[in-house]
């Protein structure tokens, strides 16, 4: 292949950036986690030691990291098909032949996506207040008993759940909105002269057309949510009773609160494997579904 | 028959979707009514929905107190040259890896693309003892460096790069212009739809970023907004008014954005989802 000089000239500086201010650290943090790296080292490289897989064995002995792990895969295995059922009932809707203003009912979906997740944090923060939050106001409305939605460990990360799905779903949705439209109007008309009914349209037609779609935007979804931080960091700082730290939460009071980053680099790659080894499941088992 | 039948599903329908946007508009809808109580009226069972006598005391407190005004110069400025390194790092590589030919390219692509998989925290931790090595942590260099080329920028410029014919460019070249001359005079004003949405991009995914600057400024002066909000909002438990009028802030300008650019992030948004 013949090189054009100009090409390097357009490609090198993103290359180089990309180079040193992400693969660099990548390479650098798995050695890192091989390390004993802490205030001292931070301070002076000559305390730094070669500590093997340490780190790593420590982890699996330390309670707070199994809760960590415990709490996000909940965050991910409730919120991640709590999601996407969402984006999908408002994208049906939306796309629905009888529906009106569309656009409007679109941008309205959708706006939440482009928050600012600290400060519709705080707001939800305050939604879910046991005193003058709305929801209990709700609840009490309607005749149920009223909840400490943030300070109860039982409670405290489903909240989180809901007002995360409440943030994201509209991204699914345009996602959705477009599988849908590419699905051929005379595959639903053949069916319906057979005497179909909706749920069987739907059962039969929509979801097999929508499957890659569905498979690309688990995929992406999931990889979204494990990277949980701000909203426990806003919300509940952690608690109560640890219910809400997530992994990322661990790592950043790991390295940045008490500067163990040996230890924090070990939880940042125990992250990085698991949704390696998460997608790639999905990859196995949804790719070969796709396939038949 | 038929159509009383089909008069009732449209209702449900469109009932359906009404309630559902109502559901989802509330909570922002309440943060701008409670941003305008006074001081203390939203603590108060049921909680109201209007404020009695409406009033800017508490984004008055916020500027005049909390030094909002600051951080909210600081999200602007930071925004703006996030977007301008954007462009200038993403838009040459996007156009390169679709239409120049230089060795390993395929490869090289192939490379980035495998690497959308590593999440970016991964990175942090060293990042940041790099930063420091070089003098960097609490700057706003050390907030931009990471965001100035983005792989996923570099992958949405090339896909619409992808439609510009060859025979446009093949032309050019017949006609003695150089690579340079072509890349300015005939790439950039056909990638102008994508520029616009890599922009806005840019722009909102600076606006609202979190961890990075969280981690790297240590100066409340240098706070960005989402950073500032986080701090007042652990001070400030209670001034429920006050923390409203802060999100509405933080939240309005994006929101407003992208309601003038909806069409442009839509576009953007189904082009970096379909791989």
């Amino acid at each position: 292949m013949k090189t054009q000089p100009a090409a390097w000239l357009l490609v090198s500086p993103a290359l180089l950036v990309i180079g040193v201010f992400f693969f660099l650290p990548v390479v650098a943090a798995f050695f890192m986690s091989l390390t004993d790296f802490d205030l001292y080292a931070l301070a002076s490289l000559k305390n730094l030691r070669f500590v093997g897989l340490a780190n790593y064995l420590e982890l699996l002995h330390t309670p707070l990291f199994w809760k960590a792990l415990g709490n996000t895969l909940f965050f991910v295995v409730a919120g991640v098909p709590l999601s996407i059922a969402a984006s999908l009932a408002a994208a049906l809707l939306i796309n629905s032949k009888l529906a009106v203003l569309k656009p409007l009912f679109r941008t309205a979906f959708f706006a939440p996506v482009v928050t600012s997740m600290v400060a519709v944090a705080v707001i939800w923060r305050y939604l879910y207040h046991t005193r003058y939050g709305f929801i209990n106001y709700a609840f009490d409305a309607i005749g149920l008993a009223p909840a400490d939605w943030l300070g109860d460990p039982k409670l405290a990360m489903p909240a989180i759940i809901f007002f995360a799905v409440w943030k994201n779903f509209g991204y699914n949705m345009i996602i959705f909105v477009a599988g849908l439209q590419s699905i051929p109007a005379e595959q639903y008309e053949a069916a319906e002269l057979d005497g179909a009914g909706s749920w069987a349209l739907f059962r039969h037609i929509t979801l097999p057309a929508l499957a890659p779609t569905m498979f690309m935007v688990s995929i992406l979804t999931m990889a979204g949510y494990f990277q949980l931080f701000a909203e426990p960091y806003v919300m509940t700082e952690g608690g109560p009773l640890q219910s809400t730290v997530s992994v990322l939460y661990l790592m950043y009071e790991q390295g940045f609160k008490w500067w163990n980053l040996g230890t924090a680099t070990a939880v940042a790659f125990v992250l990085f494997v698991l949704m390696f080894a998460v997608t790639l499941l999905q990859i196995r088992f949804a790719g070969r579904g796709l396939e038949e | 028959m038929k159509r009383t039948k089909l008069k009732i599903e449209r209702a449900g329908v469109n009932l359906l979707l009404v309630l559902a946007a109502a559901l989802t508009m509330f909570p922002l809808a309440w943060m701008l009514s409670v941003s305008f109580m006074a001081p203390g009226e939203a603590s108060h069972f049921p909680p109201p929905l209007l404020p009695s006598h409406p009033t800017l005391a508490n984004y008055r407190e916020l500027f005049t107190h909390a030094g909002i005004g600051r951080y909210f110069a600081n999200s602007v400025m930071l925004a703006l040259a996030a977007t301008a390194l954007s462009l200038l790092f993403n838009v040459g590589a996007g156009y390169a890896f679709a239409k120049l030919q230089f060795r390993g390219r395929e490869r090289i692509f192939k490379l980035l693309l495998a690497a959308l998989v590593i999440p970016g925290q991964v990175a942090m931790l060293p990042l940041f003892l790099i930063l420091k090595q070089m003098g960097l942590v609490n700057t706003y260099f050390g907030v931009l460096v990471p965001a100035a080329a983005s792989i996923f920028g570099i992958f949405l410029v090339r896909q619409y790069a992808l439609t510009i014919p060859d025979a446009l460019l093949e032309a050019a070249r017949l006609d003695g212009a150089s690579e340079i001359r072509i890349f300015r005079s005939i790439v950039l004003p056909l990638l102008s739809p994508i520029l616009v949405t890599l922009a806005i991009f840019s722009f909102l995914a600076s606006w609202n970023d979190f961890m990075w600057p969280l981690i790297i400024l240590n100066d409340k002066e240098l706070y960005t907004l989402p950073v500032a909000l986080a701090s007042l909002a652990r001070e400030h438990v209670q001034d429920n008014e006050m923390m409203m009028a802060g999100s509405v802030l933080t939240i309005f300008p994006v929101l407003l954005l992208f309601l003038a650019m909806q069409r442009y992030y839509i576009k953007g948004l189904l082009m970096g989802s379909v791989k």
